[in-house]
């Protein structure tokens, strides 16, 4: 009986455990204040390596702002994001310029999602993790928590 | 009485990192005037400044786009929902208080918004409104 418990408890476990994404311990000060002043600085698992690269050399044109850094910044920036880049056959392609909303996990994690909750004025953008889940930025991805009430199961 | 040069030291090194408001106000002066014989800045045109349409992008006509009517409001990103912090010194003390950030907000958004880069006199105008800002 214990055992069952016990099953049962880890059971309901993972599902948070697979929907917590850490933010490295070794994140460089530059990233959290660069890539956070207008979204939530996403944690590099979220990419793989290769559309990193993509993105930080097109930040003169980033998704319609000049979020440029100085090439100290950059290449520090860089290296850590391909240090800890998630892994491109479980991502998917993210398309160019490489989005996270467009990797095919993404996607398959928001397919119950209806279309008008993506434009709802408290969500605004895809973009916007926190919109629906509070812990975003400390990487809790957790379904139980949505702050959606109605996104709730 | 110790304490006194303690403290003027502690000060002097905290004056290293954080700057006044009033300090990267008159870098600002002190270039516009360098342009302009007798400028002084006004916060009654970075008010207008703030609120004035530049329709240049969609989705930031203005600076209130994000910043809301008042610069005493926590904003919200208008692409992507990210939330802001005021922008006036009277609601959120961290403001004005780095001469490179200031800059580089400037840069970004006057570019994005403005359409140009904006000048000395609208930025020490800018800065004037931010911290008198009710």
């Amino acid at each position: 009986m214990k055992r069952l418990i016990l099953i049962a408890l880890l059971g309901s476990a993972f599902p948070a455990l697979a929907d917590r994404l850490p933010m490295p311990a070794n994140a460089p000060a530059s990233f959290t204040s660069e890539c956070s002043s207008c979204h939530i600085a996403y944690q590099p698992a979220l990419l793989p390596a290769n559309d990193w690269r993509k993105l930080m050399a097109g930040l003169s044109e980033h998704f319609g702002s000049d979020a440029t850094v100085d090439r100290k910044t950059e290449q520090e920036i860089t290296a850590f994001l391909e240090r800890n880049a998630g892994n491109a056959s479980r991502l998917g392609n993210a398309g160019n310029p490489p989005r996270i909303t467009q990797t095919a996990r993404f996607i398959r994690k928001h397919d119950e999602i209806p279309a008008k909750y993506w434009r709802d004025r408290r969500v605004k953008s895809a973009a916007n993790c926190e919109a629906c889940h509070p812990g975003a930025a400390k990487g809790s991805y957790s379904e139980h928590d949505i702050s959606i009430r109605e996104l709730r199961e | 009485m110790r304490a006194i040069p303690a403290v003027a030291l502690l000060l002097a090194s905290l004056a290293c990192h954080a700057e006044t408001p009033q300090q990267i106000r008159q870098i600002y002066v002190t270039e516009a005037a360098s342009q302009q014989a007798g400028f002084t800045p006004s916060a009654k045109r970075g008010d207008a400044f703030f609120r004035q349409r530049f329709a240049v992008n969609d989705k930031m006509p203005a600076c209130t786009s994000c910043h809301t009517d008042s610069p005493l409001n926590p904003g919200q990103h208008a692409v992507t929902g990210k939330a802001i912090k005021p922008l006036a010194v009277a609601a959120n003390p961290d403001r004005l208080s780095d001469p490179a950030k200031v800059e580089k907000w400037f840069g970004r958004n006057c570019k994005e918004v403005v359409g140009r880069a904006c000048t000395p006199a609208e930025k020490a105008d800018f800065v004037t409104f931010l911290s008198e800002g009710r």
